[in-house]
């Protein structure tokens, strides 16, 4: 079964058609990527399906539930949450407070300090520097502590917007290592990126996202087999 | 000496009003002009509850709670719908509650000041007031910097401090983290008047009559505190609330005495000249 269905998404900005009704499903432990050239729509896929912008029309189903009006702020209590492009860290909170924000919807908080370690394991980096403000890391750090962040809520679903995004291909190679990881640990990954050949690698499946339409669809093996992939995405 | 414990005594008054207007700015993105009057409320509240010779800790109670509520009425009736509108039409809106509250203050009570009561003073302590500083000023002092210290650790080490920081920086992720947005910018309002209402009880010890348009004043001044410190920014509103309390009290002191007003406000001037986000204020980054 799908654990999230996107049934015919549109979008617009003002009289812009953003989204021209969309479709496309996830389902349980699969990595699914979402690649696209810049102002394909991807950043306005991921953020209208939690609700950051509002949907024209279309449903989102998410593990059974229909949450196509369910406000912002009570998504991630169901399970999905997003590391937002830019990756948006709170900059003036400290390393621990950005994680400490991440667990906000977790009423249980007995298992916070287990959470708070296991991130720290994974991140060495974010306990060096854990009572550092988050603006004076480096930009790897960050997306560091922005996956950090997102992993303190258990989330079911894992969105990452573009994670690799000005990045140096040494940090880009660690944080897809870092997503293989945490997909092998139980959690269905929603990836965006214009990295199109190391996302594909990595993808059970894959949509390329064109002018707000999904033009094409498969494996990523399949796709990074198609010419028309290869050309448009794999520098030729 | 003197005059520099009476100046950081209105200061604190001030820093109380303007940490007001900066929360509320930091995380709703809006000019709650109607802030001054809360105090005045908070003014009218002590006034009355002392007339039914109820006790003055009574009437501490009374104006807090009333101040506390009528914020987020404030906030829920006229600010809520207006959430994504133009800054004018929001502004105009304040504008409008403030004159509301005036109005509706006039039309109860009259336009006449009226005596607080003989009840809200405070006892003479030699110990103090034989060094020259009234009990007062000492007590407004000493509270105020309670109160700040309450609010810094609120913000600093709680659920709801961290979540309000988090909005005032960037309120999509926080979304994106659960926090409740339209929750938090209410008890941001709460906060902020109830901060009003401790500062319209100090007030009254130092001007005890109320008035309609009591509020103007402390209000415009503690908003000029607010952009000295950088509006937005919680340390910003208590340092510049400071300067402006011991500013004024020095010019009251000296020759300067009548240019008061009009140093108080060119204050703000030099300093934006100088620094245009105020002296803590930060450049801000809008977001979705
Ligand atoms: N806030 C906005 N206002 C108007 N147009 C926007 C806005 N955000 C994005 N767009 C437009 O919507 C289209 C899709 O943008 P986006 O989803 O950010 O693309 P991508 O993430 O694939 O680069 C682009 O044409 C972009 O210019
Ligand atoms: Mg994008």
């Amino acid at each position: 079964m799908a654990l999230l269905e996107v049934k015919n998404l549109e979008v617009y900005y003002g009289v812009i058609n953003a989204l021209k009704g969309i479709s496309f499903e996830v389902n349980e432990g699969e990595i699914v990527t979402l690649i696209g050239a810049n102002g394909a729509g991807k950043s306005t896929t991921m953020q209208s399906i939690v609700g950051l912008i509002p949907k024209r029309s279309g449903t989102v189903i998410f593990d059974g539930k229909d949450i196509s009006h369910t406000p912002c702020h009570k998504i991630v209590h169901l399970g999905m949450t997003q590391v937002p492009e830019g990756r948006r860290i709170f900059q003036e909170l400290t390393v621990y407070e950005n994680l400490l924000m991440g667990a906000f919807s977790i009423k249980d908080t007995s298992g916070f300090k287990r959470d708070l370690d296991a991130v720290y394991t994974r991140f060495p980096r974010l306990a060096e520097r854990k009572n550092q403000v988050a603006g004076t890391l480096s930009g790897g750090e960050q997306q560091m502590l922005a996956m950090g962040r997102a992993i303190m809520s258990h989330p079911k679903l894992l969105m990452l917007d573009e994670p690799s995004m000005g990045l140096s291909p040494l940090l880009v190679d660690q944080i897809f290592e870092i997503i293989k990881d945490i997909h092998k640990d139980g959690t269905t990954i929603l990836l965006v990126e214009q990295n199109a050949g190391k996302s594909l690698a990595i993808s059970d499946r894959a949509y390329v996202l064109e002018n707000g339409s999904i033009v094409m669809n498969g494996t990523g093996a399949e796709l990074m087999a198609s010419e028309t992939v290869k050309e448009a995405y794999l520098g030729g | 000496m003197i005059t520099l414990i009476d100046g950081l005594s209105l200061g604190s008054i001030y820093a109380l009003i303007a940490l007001g207007y900066t929360m509320v700015y930091g995380i709703a993105k809006l000019l709650n002009f109607a802030h001054g009057d809360v105090i005045m409320v908070g003014a009218y509240a002590i006034m009355v509850t002392l007339s039914y010779s109820l006790s003055p800790w009574v009437a501490v109670v009374v104006a807090a709670i009333l101040c506390t509520v009528l914020g987020m009425l404030i906030e829920k009736i006229a600010y809520k719908p207006l959430r994504g509108a133009s800054p004018l039409a929001v502004l105009i809106t304040a504008i409008g509650v403030s004159y509301f509250l005036q109005g509706a203050a006039q039309i109860i009570f009259g336009s006449q000041s009226i005596p607080v009561g003989v009840a809200w003073k405070l006892p003479a302590v030699s110990a103090i007031n034989k060094l020259g500083v009234s009990t007062a000023a000492a007590v407004t002092l000493i509270s105020g910097v309670i109160i700040m210290s309450i609010l810094t650790l609120f913000i600093k080490y709680t659920k709801t401090g961290r979540a309000m920081r988090a909005v005032s920086e960037d309120r999509g992720a926080a979304m994106l983290m659960g926090v409740n947005v339209n929750g938090i910018i209410t008890i941001t309002f709460a906060i902020g008047s109830l901060l009003a209402a401790f500062a319209g009880m100090f007030y009254l010890l130092q001007i005890p009559n109320t008035q309609p348009t009591l509020g103007a004043m402390p209000g415009i001044t503690a908003f000029t505190a607010a952009v000295i410190g950088g509006i937005g920014s919680i340390p910003g509103a208590m340092v510049g609330g400071i300067l402006l309390g011991v500013v004024e009290k020095f010019c009251l002191s000296s020759p300067l005495a009548p240019y008061t007003v009009a140093i108080k406000f060119s204050l703000l001037i030099i300093i934006l000249l100088v620094k245009p986000t105020g002296l803590l204020g930060k450049v801000s980054r809008e977001k979705v």
